[in-house]
C-alpha cells in the first residue's frame, strides 16, 4: 500500500544566531500515523517539532536553511500565510498551558479567532473537540468554570480539545505527559491512539517506553542530527546506531 | 478572517506613534528648558547670593539648602530604611502579622501625596516640636516621604543575594548577625545604594512639603536650624510671582541637570559597585 | 556542593575543639571559673544578636509610629471643623469664603474630580498603547531606549513640569484657544503627562509577565500576533491595567504645584475646559501660608478628605490585586 507522507523536512538546518541546532534533517512524516522524536535533552527534537510550525521563528535571530513540506508544499516560502499553517498544524505544550478563561472560552477561543460568530456554531464546535478529547462527560455540566480549576490531565486534554477546535490536520506535542501523573498518562495515551485515525501526530518525548507504547515510526536525535528514524519496533529491537542503542539501553540521557 | 494586512499595519503605525508622542513630550520639555536656562549659567548665578527676593543675583543660598535638606534627610532615612529591609528579609517571619503591617504602612506612606506630608510637617515638626521653619523641620518630613523607597529597594537587593552565600557562611559556624554583615549586606550594596540615589532624587524634586516646614527665606543656611529655601520652592516662587523668568529658566535648568546626573549614577552604581562584589 | 560539606566538617571540627577545650577548663578550673567559662561561651555570641534584631525592629516600627502620628495630626486638626460645619456642608457647598467663615469644599472638590478624570482620559489611553509596543512590538534596543525615556519622564519634578506648562501650554492655549490660558485644559495636559509613567510602567509590568506559553499557544492556534494581544494578553494582564490605572489617579488628585501653577486656582466650578479651576491641593497649598484659626482648620479638613480618599483608593488597589490573583489561578 502506498504510504501517505503528509509532512516532509528536506535537508533542514536551523539555526539560532551562531548556534546550529538542527543539521541537515531529512524526515518522512506520514499521515495517520504516531511520530515519536527521541533523544537527549538539547538534542535538537523541540527545536524541530517547533520548525514544522514555523514557531521557532518566536526566537530572536532563529533561521532555516532547506525546506519543510505539507502536503507537498513549501511552508517556509515567501507569501505562505503562517496563521494558515498553523491552523493546520496544531501544537500542543508540554505545561498546560490554559488560558485564564472557562472551559468553554478556551475551546472557542481558536474558532472565534478565525471569524466563527454565531453562538450555536461556536456550541458544536466546543461540544464535538472536547468529545474528541474525551474530556466532554467530565465537564459538560460545568462549561462556565475556569479552566485553571481542572487537574492537570484534564488541562492537557482542555489543550487538545483547544487544538481540535480549530480543525487542524497535524497535531504536535511538545513532552505532552511530562507534566502529568501516570493515570493521566495512560489516558493521555490512549487519547492518542484514537486521534491518530484522523490526524497525524508527531510527539516530542523523553520517555522511551511512551514512545514504543504509543508511536509507529521513531526518529532518534542527537546533538542536532537524526541518527536513526524507522518504525518503531525496528528501531527498539534492532538499531542500528550504536549510540541509538547506547540509549535505549539507558546508557546515556 | 483574522485581522486584515492593513489593519495590522495601522495598528503597528499606531503604537509606533504613541512611542513618537512620548518622546516627544520629554525632548520638549528637556529641550526647551534647556535651551533657554543654559543662558542663565554662569558662575555667577550659581555663587552669588539671591537679591531683591530673587529678582536680582544668584541661587547660591538655595543650592546650599537643597544640598543640606536631601543630604539631612538621606541621612535620616537611610539607616532606618535598611534596618527595616534586614529585618523584614532576615528576621520576621514572612507571614507574620508585623512583616505584613509594615509593608501595608511603606505602601501607605508612598501613596499620601506631598501636600499631605508638608501639612503634617507643619503641625508636627514647626509647631509642635517647636522646631520652626528650618532645615529639620524639613528634612525630617522629607526623610518619611523617602523611607519607603530606600525600604523597597533594600528589600529587593537583600532578596536578590543568592541563597548559597548564606548556607556557605551559616555552615561554616557564623553566627546569623555575621553572616548578615560580612555576607548579605555587602552583596546587597549595589542594590541598596541604587536605592539611595533614587530618593535622593525624590528629596531634591519635592517642594509642597518643603515649603509649608522649611520656610521660604533666601537667607544662606549655616546650621540645621535655620530656615532655607530649596531650588524647587525658589523655581515655584520665581514662576508664580513673575519676579525674574530668567532666573527661572535657569534654576529649572539647574534642576534638571541636577536630576539627569543623579537618573545617570542610579544606572551606572548599579554596575560600578557590583563588579566590585563580584 | 563539596565546598558545603567540607565547610560542615570544619564547623564540627571547630564544634569538637571547642568542646575539648571547655571541658579541660571545667576539669581544671573551680566553680566561679566554670560559671564564667559557660557565660562568655553562650552569651558571647547572643546579647549583640538580640540586641540587633530588636534594634532593627525598631526602626520598622517607628514607621509604623510616623503613619499613626501623620493620621493623628491630620484628623485631629481636620475632623471638629467638618463636624462643626456638617460632613454634607462641607463637601458639597460652593461656598468657600473664609473670611465670613463659610467653609465648603465643592467647587474645589468637582476641580479635583474633573482635573483627574480629564486627564487620565487620555492619559491611559496613550500609556497603554506605549505600554503594549514597549512590551510586545518594539525591537529589544528600542525598547530599552524608551525604558530609559520613560523612567526620565518619571523623575522630572511637578515644580517643573507645573513651569513649563506655565511658560509653554498656557501661552498656546490663550493666543490660540481662548481664556487666559490658565485652565482645565492646561492641567488636564501636564497633569497627564505626569501621570504617564506610571501607567506606562505598570500596564508594561503587567502584560510581560502574561506567561510565555499563552502567546506561544494562541499563536500555535493560527491567531495572528494583534489577535493574541486583544484577545488574551490584555485581558490577561488586565487586573494589572487596572492597577494601573487606580494609581495614576492617586498621583493625579494629590498633585499640588504644577497644578496651581497652570490652572487659575479660581474657586468656581469651570463651565468649559478653558475655563480655570481649583483643586482640593491647590487650596491647600495657596492658602496655608497665611490661613489662621478656623481657616487653617478647614484646611486641613481638606487634608483629610484626600487622605481618605487615597486611603479608599489603595484599599481598592489591594482589592483589585487580589482578585486578579484568583481569576489567573494557579
Amino acid at each position: 500500500m502506498e504510504k501517505a507522507i503528509k509532512m516532509k523536512s528536506r535537508e533542514l538546518n536551523l539555526f539560532y544566531g551562531n548556534f546550529q541546532a538542527l543539521y541537515n534533517i531529512n524526515m518522512d512524516i506520514e499521515e495517520n500515523r504516531v511520530t515519536a522524536l527521541i533523544g537527549p535533552s538539547g538534542c535538537g527534537k523541540s527545536s524541530f517539532l517547533r520548525s514544522l510550525n514555523r514557531l521557532n521563528e518566536l526566537i530572536e535571530g532563529s533561521r532555516i536553511s532547506g525546506e519543510v513540506f505539507l502536503d507537498d508544499s513549501a511552508i517556509y516560502e515567501k507569501g505562505i500565510n503562517v496563521v494558515e499553517l498553523r491552523k493546520k498544524v496544531g501544537m500542543v505544550f508540554q505545561k498546560p498551558a490554559v488560558f485564564p478563561m472557562s472551559i468553554y472560552e478556551n475551546v472557542a477561543y481558536g474558532p472565534r479567532i478565525h471569524g466563527i460568530k454565531k453562538r450555536s456554531e461556536l456550541d458544536e464546535i466546543v461540544c464535538r473537540s472536547l468529545q474528541s478529547a474525551n474530556l466532554w462527560d467530565e465537564v459538560k455540566d460545568r462549561l462556565v468554570a475556569p479552566a485553571n480549576q481542572m487537574s492537570g490531565g484534564q488541562q492537557q486534554r482542555l489543550v487538545i480539545a483547544r487544538v481540535l477546535a480549530v480543525q487542524p490536520e497535524v497535531i504536535l506535542m511538545d513532552e505532552p505527559a511530562s507534566a502529568l501523573d501516570p493515570i493521566s498518562t495512560a489516558r493521555l495515551e490512549e487519547l492518542i491512539a484514537i486521534l491518530k485515525t484522523r490526524y497525524t501526530i508527531v510527539i516530542v518525548t523523553h520517555n522511551m517506553q511512551q514512545a514504543a507504547r504509543v508511536s509507529d515510526y521513531t526518529g532518534f536525535f542527537l546533538h542536532g542530527c537524526m541518527l536513526e528514524f524507522n518504525r518503531t519496533e525496528e528501531l527498539f529491537l534492532n538499531p542500528r546506531h550504536n549510540k541509538t542503542e547506547d540509549y535505549i539501553t539507558g546508557r546515556f540521557g | 478572517m483574522p485581522g486584515t494586512r492593513i489593519g495590522e499595519k495601522a495598528l503597528t503605525c499606531l503604537l509606533y506613534l504613541s512611542a513618537l508622542i512620548i518622546i516627544g513630550i520629554l525632548l520638549a520639555i528637556v529641550g526647551y528648558i534647556v535651551y533657554k536656562g543654559l543662558a542663565m549659567i554662569n558662575l555667577d548665578f550659581i555663587m552669588q547670593a539671591p537679591r531683591r527676593a530673587g529678582k536680582e543675583g544668584g541661587i547660591s543660598s538655595t543650592i546650599v539648602g537643597t544640598l543640606y535638606l536631601t543630604v539631612l534627610s538621606l541621612a535620616i532615612a537611610a539607616p532606618l530604611g535598611v534596618g527595616t529591609a534586614i529585618h523584614l528579609e532576615e528576621y520576621a517571619q514572612k507571614e507574620s502579622y508585623f512583616a505584613y503591617l509594615v509593608t501595608l504602612t511603606a505602601e501607605t506612606l508612598a501613596a499620601i501625596p506631598s501636600i499631605i506630608y508638608g501639612l503634617f510637617g507643619f503641625v508636627f515638626f514647626v509647631i509642635y516640636l517647636k522646631l520652626g521653619w528650618s532645615i529639620w523641620s524639613g528634612s525630617l518630613t522629607l526623610a518619611i516621604m523617602v523611607w519607603p523607597t530606600i525600604t523597597r529597594t533594600a528589600q529587593e537587593a537583600i532578596l536578590s543575594v543568592p541563597r548559597e552565600y548564606r548556607e556557605n557562611s551559616l555552615a561554616l559556624g557564623a553566627s546569623k548577625l555575621q553572616t548578615i554583615r560580612k555576607i548579605v549586606i555587602p552583596a546587597a550594596i549595589p542594590g541598596i545604594v541604587t536605592g539611595m540615589i533614587l530618593a535622593l532624587g525624590r528629596a531634591i524634586g519635592e517642594t509642597a512639603a518643603v515649603l509649608l516646614t522649611a520656610g521660604t527665606s533666601l537667607g544662606m543656611p549655616l546650621s540645621p536650624a535655620d530656615p532655607a529655601r530649596s531650588m524647587s520652592v525658589h523655581l515655584y516662587m520665581l514662576a508664580m510671582e513673575g519676579l525674574s523668568m530668567e532666573r527661572a529658566f535657569g534654576t529649572a535648568f539647574l534642576i534638571i541637570i541636577l536630576l539627569l546626573f543623579i537618573n545617570y549614577l542610579a544606572n551606572r552604581s548599579m554596575s560600578l559597585l557590583s563588579h566590585n562584589g563580584g | 556542593m563539596n565546598g558545603i560539606i567540607e565547610g560542615k566538617i570544619t564547623a564540627v571540627k571547630q564544634h569538637n575543639n571547642r568542646e575539648e577545650k571547655s571541658q579541660i577548663l571545667q576539669a581544671k578550673a573551680g566553680r566561679w571559673e566554670r560559671i564564667l567559662v559557660i557565660l562568655r561561651k553562650s552569651k558571647a555570641r547572643f546579647i549583640p544578636e538580640i540586641l540587633v534584631e530588636k534594634l532593627l525592629m525598631l526602626s520598622a516600627v517607628v514607621s509604623i509610629m510616623a503613619l499613626l502620628l501623620i493620621s493623628v495630626f491630620i484628623f485631629s486638626r481636620g475632623v471638629p471643623l467638618i463636624a462643626s460645619v456638617g460632613l454634607g456642608d462641607f463637601l458639597f457647598s460652593l461656598e468657600w469664603k473664609p473670611i465670613q467663615g463659610k467653609f465648603g469644599i465643592g467647587a474645589m472638590f468637582v476641580g479635583s474630580l474633573l482635573l483627574t478624570s480629564a486627564s487620565l482620559a487620555w492619559a491611559v489611553p496613550l500609556g497603554l498603547l506605549t505600554a503594549i509596543f514597549m512590551a510586545e512590538i518594539a525591537p529589544p534596543p528600542v525598547g530599552r531606549i524608551m525604558t530609559r525615556m520613560v523612567s526620565l519622564l518619571a523623575g522630572i519634578p511637578s515644580v517643573v513640569y507645573g513651569f513649563f506648562g506655565l511658560v509653554i501650554i498656557v501661552p498656546l492655549i490663550r493666543n490660540y484657544l481662548g481664556g487666559t490660558g490658565m485652565s482645565v485644559l492646561a492641567g488636564a495636559i501636564i497633569l497627564g503627562i505626569m501621570i504617564l509613567p506610571t501607567i506606562i510602567n505598570i500596564s508594561r509590568d503587567a502584560i510581560q509577565a502574561v506567561p510565555l506559553v499563552y502567546k506561544e499557544s494562541s499563536l500555535a492556534l493560527g491567531a495572528s500576533h494583534y489577535q493574541t494581544i486583544g484577545r488574551l494578553i490584555l485581558p490577561a494582564a488586565s487586573s494589572g491595567i487596572i492597577t494601573a490605572v487606580v494609581l495614576a489617579m492617586g498621583r493625579a488628585i494629590g498633585e499640588t504645584m504644577a497644578v496651581v501653577m497652570v490652572t487659575g486656582n479660581a474657586a468656581i466650578i469651570p463651565d468649559s475646559l478653558l475655563a480655570p479651576l481649583r483643586t482640593m491641593t491647590s487650596n491647600i497649598v495657596l492658602e496655608m501660608g497665611y490661613a489662621a484659626g478656623d481657616h487653617q482648620a478647614a484646611l486641613f479638613a481638606t487634608g483629610a478628605i484626600l487622605f481618605i480618599f487615597i486611603l479608599l483608593l489603595n484599599l481598592l488597589l489591594n482589592f483589585i490585586r487580589r482578585a486578579g490573583k484568583r481569576y489567573a489561578g494557579n
